[in-house]
């Protein structure tokens, strides 16, 4: 090592302004996952202006370089140096994701790997490191073909809680996974027609809705099942969810709206599809637990949160659903609300997933406004208070499972936490294992014994629990427990309506 | 609204889980934040006190002027540090006066490790002396250390019996053939050979090793056989590999596998390959991808949770967010780049150091990153390091420096905030590389930030 050129000769470093404020520090990711300005492959047609407005073009702020004479990163200064000494390699394409200095923050410690569910039992798939930064790298090359294993991840996003160095992994693989299907999947094929059907629940929901009994009944209906095996690969083993005979928005319009008016505590619920069409009482104990803390509550338009449409590539999908719900979750804002979901995947994603794939105006205020609801009333009240001295009627012992989704989001311990001391209650985490159905993941043929394996785990420790009612935040977490023992699944929202609503 | 509790433990390592204990053990209403997932799991699983006393003077004075880093001219030359140490304990007084073993006490480093061994109970093994256990490790030398997992016992290196070792052609990081040649040359008191099998043959080359201890684990048929089954059937022929010095075959006594015999089950994996092989088993404790290191963070948080202490993980500490009369009142935790602020009485600072990222540098200088607290560093950055790369390093002693109660002092020595408390790799003053001592420190600090930290939450 030698001493730099451009340090000056005496080697003091108090000379000039302090540089740094403003230059990347080496080995911390700056374009890390926080601070990721991200831009998804527009529909098409679309011009490249509409996405990229009012961020910034690929090329014009940050010159992509390799092997620059001063950093990696080009840093802030780099307009001073030579040009002709740069390597400049075209990484943004098209509006594609800047994810190098990401890929370059990943020094190969393999905590990812060993996070991976899927990789714990299928040894054919490569792990998120290979997944995220190796293969895009592979792809600079533009001559290489997106590894199909990346159909194999089931979007947990473990990786990105697992990763010292905040590579944003999860966000390497929606990218690669939204190329694979958009270039490289048949779309004629039934495969892609399965997961199109899939991941737009939030369709077939509202249909099924219409006559839910019906649904229900037919969904379930045995040779209807068989045939939706062999044509479509949905395994026969699982059981659809029952549909609500009043959905969660239906209620809420026969209820008359909000019942408390308030402009200086509001809130926005995002309930989703599940908590609309399948469990409209957990909406409905979100809605009466709110109310007891005072707040107007709002249920603004919306549609799916993007998360089953993330999980199968199918970003132009998510994109449109986004739209409408940016735009309508913005206008509550601009009311004073902030966002609650009661799913900690619709959370994660308009958190998470949101600002890191779409460009859409306002869609940042959306994710910083964004809460799942334990955790909101957690900051926002005195919920230990409020339960003080509450006791549940019924004894119950409740076997918890933490969603890898809420893990993420730092809430992978509330529930536990918050009814720990509440008479009456018996909460046990069943451990930090993942449920292994991943959303869409466990309802394909191909994956459900990758699923049901990956659950295992959780299957025994649930069965060693005390209680024999389970409570997780995620309805597809709740699926699969409900599947592989047979309990019935509560969310967090009901114990506390239960608890603190008199 | 705040989330309040009494004491803040900022941190997910051995140091953030000991002080959180003892606090809470102390009374104390107790929360920790970690940023990341645990660091345990990148860990050995083994818990070292101390196994060497570094030099600190090179043999021959330095040269006059600044340090030449890479050039050949004029090196300086150290002298071997002393050891492997075979009591931790009684060396400690040799270590320099800012080490924080010096500043805590030898008690600390006792107490912290008493604490240890009664949260993880049966599964580790060494707490029956003060002395130093000698174990192989995965680059095939021996290391001093003072707690070890009951799965690596079999496999000290002061036992004489003769020893295979296995590895596998798919695990490219791990070669048993050349690990067994360095332990035989490093002077090992029992006969060694290694051997490739084929039982991992049945996995693709990059099959993780969760994936294997998965399968194990379970039993799982590999090519119809069940998978404890297959091992030992890839491993029996080999029982005979090694020759003694006589040239005579001895049958082995022990097995020596990568640490990757079950996550959940492992003591049945390794009593079901005992019996099969007539043979001891154990494990070798491997870089990261670390089995050990996951099984010893199951085990710790699972003692949060029995100890009442909160703790959630995916959130980092960005700063702080008030404070009055030098005490910090809250401190910010980002979620999803919304900050939300976290209050407590008093805060355990345990964020790991250079590696860890609880401190960060650049060309100007080093940092600590959650409370912005002083690192002592020289001005120049050419100071930070001296040629020999096993020298003593400045830099391996980076961190902030604690009083006797553990509280960050500032550049002229006083307590930097009333109610701060630092331990772990955070804390400079050891250089835990060459000191084989990252654990114990860890300990040592953890014990004492955590107990005075409930003392300040009192009061």
């Amino acid at each position: 090592m030698t001493r730099d050129t451009d340090e000056g000769d005496d080697g003091d470093e108090s000379d000039g302004e302090p540089r740094g404020s403003e230059e990347p520090s080496p080995g911390v990711p700056q374009a890390g996952r926080d601070e990721q300005p991200s831009i998804f492959v527009p529909d098409d047609g679309e011009p490249k202006e509409a996405t990229g407005a009012g961020g910034r073009t690929a090329t014009d702020e940050r010159p992509a370089t390799d092997g620059g004479v001063k950093s990696a990163t080009g840093g802030s200064d780099s307009t001073e140096l030579d040009p002709d000494a740069y390597d400049p390699v075209d990484v943004f394409p098209g509006g594609d994701l800047d994810l190098r200095e990401g890929a370059d923050s990943c020094y190969k410690c393999t905590s990812c790997d060993t996070s991976c569910p899927v990789a714990e039992v299928d040894e054919e798939f490569p792990g998120p490191k290979f997944q995220g930064p190796e293969q895009w790298r592979l792809k600079r090359k533009g001559d290489h073909d997106i590894d199909p294993s990346i159909d194999s991840c089931s979007n947990c996003m473990r990786c990105d809680d697992a990763c010292p160095s905040s590579v944003p992994l999860s966000q390497m693989h929606n990218e690669a996974r939204g190329q694979f299907v958009e270039e490289q999947m048949e779309k004629l094929s039934l495969e892609y027609v399965r997961n199109r059907v899939l991941a737009n629940y939030h369709t077939s929901a509202q249909l099924a809705s219409v006559f839910p009994r019906t649904s229900s009944f037919v969904m379930n209906f045995g040779p209807v099942r068989w045939g939706m095996e062999k044509v479509l690969g949905i395994p026969k083993e699982r059981d659809f969810p029952e549909f609500a005979t009043e959905t969660f928005r239906e209620w809420w319009k026969a209820r008359g709206g909000a019942q408390v008016e308030n402009p200086d505590k509001r809130v926005a619920y995002f309930h989703g599809c599940y908590s609309n069409y399948n469990t409209p009482e957990v909406g409905k104990a979100m809605v009466r637990v709110y109310e007891q803390f005072g707040y107007e509550v709002m249920v603004p338009p919306q549609k799916c949160s993007g998360t089953p449409m993330f999980a199968n590539g199918m970003l132009k999908d998510a994109r449109r659903h986004a739209e409408t719900n940016v735009e309508n979750l913005i206008e509550a804002i601009g009311a004073g609300a902030d966002v609650i979901a009661s799913c900690t995947s619709c959370s994660l994603s308009l958190r998470q997933e949101y600002p890191e794939l779409f460009d859409i105006h306002g869609i940042e205020d959306v994710s910083e406004h964004t809460y799942e609801a334990l955790e909101y009333l957690r900051i926002h009240e005195d919920l230990d208070g409020a339960l003080d001295g509450s006791t549940l009627a019924t004894e119950q012992s409740f076997a918890y499972h933490a969603p890898c989704h809420a893990r993420n989001q730092g809430l992978s311990r509330q529930a536990v936490e918050t009814f720990r001391d509440v008479d009456g209650v018996n909460m046990e985490d069943v451990g930090d294992s993942c449920s292994g159905i991943s959303g869409t993941y466990g309802w394909k043929e191909e994956k459900y014994e990758k699923s049901m394996k990956i659950g295992e785990e959780m299957f025994e420790h649930m069965e060693d629990a005390e209680g024999d009612v389970g409570m997780t935040e995620c309805p597809t977490c709740a699926m699969q427990m409900e599947h592989g023992t047979g309990y019935e699944i509560k969310h967090p929202l009901q114990l506390l309506e239960e608890t603190v609503v008199a | 609204m705040a989330i309040d509790s009494d004491v803040l433990v900022v941190g997910g390592g051995l140091a953030a889980i000991t002080s959180a204990i003892a606090a809470a053990r102390e009374g104390s209403d107790v929360r920790l934040v970690s940023h990341k997932s645990s660091t345990l799991r990148q860990a050995s699983g083994l818990i070292d006190a101390l196994g060497y006393v570094p030099a600190v003077e090179p043999a021959k004075p330095l040269r006059e002027g600044p340090p030449t880093a890479g050039r050949e001219l004029d090196r300086d030359e150290w002298p071997d540090p002393e050891g492997p140490l075979s009591d931790p304990f009684e060396a400690i007084e040799r270590l320099p006066e800012t080490h924080p073993y010096q500043i805590v006490g030898v008690d600390a480093l006792r107490d912290g490790l008493d604490l240890f061994d009664e949260l993880v109970g049966d599964a580790y093994r060494g707490g029956h002396t003060d002395r130093n256990a000698l174990l192989p490790t995965f680059g095939g030398s021996v290391k001093p250390t003072a707690r070890y997992p009951a799965a690596a016992e079999a496999g000290l290196a002061s036992d004489d019996r003769p020893t295979l070792i296995v590895g596998f052609r798919s695990l490219t990081e791990y070669d048993a053939r050349a690990f067994a040649g360095r332990l035989a040359a490093a002077g090992v008191p029992f006969d060694v050979a290694g051997a490739e099998v084929e039982f991992a043959e049945a996995f693709r080359a990059d099959t993780k090793v969760t994936r294997v201890a998965k399968a194990l684990d379970h039993d799982e048929e590999i090519d119809g056989t069940p998978a404890r089954e297959a091992l030992a059937k890839a491993v029996s022929p080999h029982l005979h590999d090694v020759v003694d010095e006589a040239g005579g075959v001895d049958r082995v006594e022990r097995v020596g596998f990568p640490a990757f015999l079950g996550d959940q089950h492992g003591e049945a994996v390794r009593a079901e390959l005992a019996d099969r092989l007539g043979a001891d088993v154990f494990e070798i404790p491997m870089g990261p991808p670390s089995l050990p290191g996951l099984r010893l963070e199951d085990r710790l948080y699972d003692a949060l949770d029995a100890e009442g202490v909160r703790f959630e993980t995916g959130n980092p500490v960005v700063g702080i967010e008030t404070e009055t009369d030098g005490r910090i009142e809250s401190v910010s935790v980002s979620k999803k780049g919304r900050e939300t602020p976290y209050g407590a009485d008093a805060f355990v600072l345990a964020t790991g150091g250079l590696v860890g990222k609880g401190l960060d540098s650049d060309r100007d200088g080093v940092r600590e990153r959650a409370f912005d607290l002083h690192v002592e560093q020289p001005a120049d950055r050419y100071e930070w390091f001296v040629d020999d790369a096993f020298g003593d390093q400045p830099y391996a002693r980076f961190g902030v420096r604690p009083d006797e109660r553990g509280r960050p002092l500032d550049a002229n020595g006083a307590v930097q905030y009333a109610n701060v408390f630092a331990a772990g790799g955070v804390v400079g003053g050891a250089d835990i590389a060459r000191e084989k001592s990252a654990s114990g420190v860890s300990l040592a600090t953890g014990i004492v930030a955590g107990r005075q930290a409930a003392t300040e939450a009192k009061q």
